[in-house]
């Protein structure tokens, strides 16, 4: 247990101060994950338009404009704090024969790539609050301040949700031992990722058939399901936990099965 | 000038030549044009479910603000992408001097190296798309109308290039500038919507500092047959202003390139 403790401070401290290193490359990443201030700016027009027209005032799929802004400040948060990038660092490590000394290791390399990320959100925070708040600045109509007990249980899903994301890339960068086409692969799942999580559109706006379709996935559970919690809406918790946990039951196995399965089939490359 | 049409076909006979080696990769680029078509498409659909307008624009239109991002979104991936990382790992290598010492101009020599077969199914699917959804509006071609339409997307095609070229310019001062062209194609993804579907603050933004609007929504009203002559003059002179600022700025970096293999 202690020598875990150390471990644990150790990589959490290195890596850190690495990425403490690449600031401005996090503060551009951050600034790349824009897209649901863009998306928020569309939807809230688009419910103007409607209510103007004499449409439905309280926009589309029953939300209003106060839930549209809340929901994609709500997204943008979620998905700063959910990024995985595994497939990555690990193609390149592999390519370059990094991977053969962290074998060696009596250390799983996925502990390596895990507090690569925790290192990487927590400089990447100072960043997110800064553009939270620009996008605040653009509707402050629409600040508001969940509950503590609220809170909590956002920090906890947000939790479930980045290890359930952290475990799909995990899966695809496993494939790598066997396929050179995993970041293919990788392309496909962002795709899926970007549309059916509900960074485009909140679920509540989706034709019934799709959204239901598109719970059966992991990425609804990722995004949508934080954001809608920490918005402050009406959403099913007992249900969203149990799809986050179920995930986790389901791939951490599966991803740790065919980690041993590869690295036997594993051929270093590089010197 | 023929000089470089040679050229041009060297660059690009021997990049066919290299990429029909990996056509599993094909596959997989057709897969991911067609679910990120679909997608996109799904959105845009998600906006009209009322059946109103999005930002004054009906449906086949709007198709025609998309089909033309999917056209924009291809010459990336076939040209602007594949050539313009090169340039980064160029100067990292400090590769960039050779190419410099080379008697033909540096900045057509890293802008045509190579192209990537990958993205033409998508400019492909993006011509399609257009073509179909500026029928469905009911747009009556004539020769004035294709013509203007022609060079608006000329434009747009080298405005996009242009913001391209700078990012990777300023590779020589930051070196690592993956996470810029990151930022470039997020703010890109605006230029899916018609620009009249923002909010004023933005619409603004976007046609005065970022010209995305110049991008997609200005060659779209050509294609359907509103084109004015303001739009038409201040299309072509954004594209003459950004493509001689890429040039200039090129210039200037050059001045301060510190090669990297001495």
């Amino acid at each position: 247990m202690r020598r875990f403790a150390r471990l644990a401070r150790v990589l959490l401290t290195t890596q850190y101060a690495h990425m403490l290193e690449y600031r401005a490359e996090i503060a551009l990443w951050a600034l790349s994950g824009l897209v649901p201030l863009l998306m928020m700016s569309l939807w809230i027009h688009q419910a103007d338009m409607a209510g103007a027209l004499g449409g439905v005032p309280a926009g589309e799929g029953g939300l209003s404009r106060l839930d549209l802004a809340r929901y994609f400040i709500s997204a943008f948060i979620v998905r700063q704090f959910t990024v995985a990038w595994v497939v990555f660092s690990f193609e390149e490590d592999a390519l370059q024969g990094r991977l053969s000394p962290m074998l060696l290791q009596p250390l799983h390399p996925l502990w390596r790539y895990l507090t690569a990320h925790l290192a990487e959100q927590a400089t990447r925070l100072p960043f997110v609050a800064g553009l939270a708040g620009l996008f605040l600045l653009l509707v402050p109509w629409a600040a508001w301040l969940p509950s503590p007990g609220r809170l909590l249980l956002v920090v906890l899903a947000t939790a479930l949700a980045f290890a359930v994301n952290f475990l799909v890339q995990c899966l695809i960068a496993v494939l790598c031992f066997w396929s050179e086409r995993a970041s293919a692969l990788e392309r496909l799942h962002t795709l899926a990722m970007l549309f059916l999580s509900g960074l485009m559109a909140p679920l509540e706006v989706f034709p019934p058939a799709v959204r239901q379709a598109a719970e059966w996935t992991p990425f609804p559970w990722i995004i949508h399901f934080p954001a809608r919690l920490l918005a402050g809406a009406e959403v099913d918790q007992a249900g969203g936990f149990a799809a986050l946990v179920g995930w986790l039951a389901l791939l951490l196995p599966l991803t740790l099965l065919l980690w041993r399965a590869g690295v036997r089939r594993y051929a270093a490359m590089g010197g | 000038m023929g000089r470089y049409l040679k050229t041009l076909r060297r660059f690009w006979g021997t990049a066919l030549a290299s990429q029909t080696e990996y056509q599993a990769n094909l596959l997989f680029d057709l897969l991911g044009m067609g679910g990120n078509l679909a997608g996109s498409l799904f959105v845009m659909g998600l906006f009209f479910q009322g059946g109103q307008s999005l930002g004054g624009w009906t449906w086949p239109e709007a198709l025609v603000v998309l089909g033309v991002y999917t056209l924009l979104d291809g010459v990336s991936s076939t040209l602007l992408r594949p050539n313009l990382s090169r340039i980064v790992s160029q100067v990292q290598e400090g590769t960039l001097d050779f190419v410099l010492l080379k008697p033909i101009d540096s900045q057509f020599w890293l802008s045509t190296r190579t192209f990537s077969l990958g993205g033409l199914p998508e400019i492909g699917a993006g011509l399609v798309l257009i073509l179909w959804a500026a029928r469905a509006a009911g747009s009556r071609p004539s020769v004035v109308m294709v013509g203007a339409a022609a060079l608006l997307l000329g434009a747009s095609l080298t405005i996009l290039y242009s913001l391209w070229f700078v990012l990777a310019t300023t590779s020589i001062w930051f070196v690592k500038t993956w996470n810029a062209t990151e930022v470039l194609r997020a703010t890109l993804t605006a230029g899916r919507y018609p620009i009249t579907a923002y909010p004023q603050t933005l619409r603004v933004l976007f046609t005065v500092v970022i010209p995305v609007a110049f991008l997609t929504t200005v060659p779209a009203e050509a294609i359907l047959g509103r084109p004015s002559w303001p739009w038409l003059l201040a299309g072509a002179g954004m594209a003459a202003a950004c493509f001689g600022l890429s040039r200039s700025f090129w210039q200037l970096a050059l001045r301060f390139h510190t090669s990297a293999s001495s």
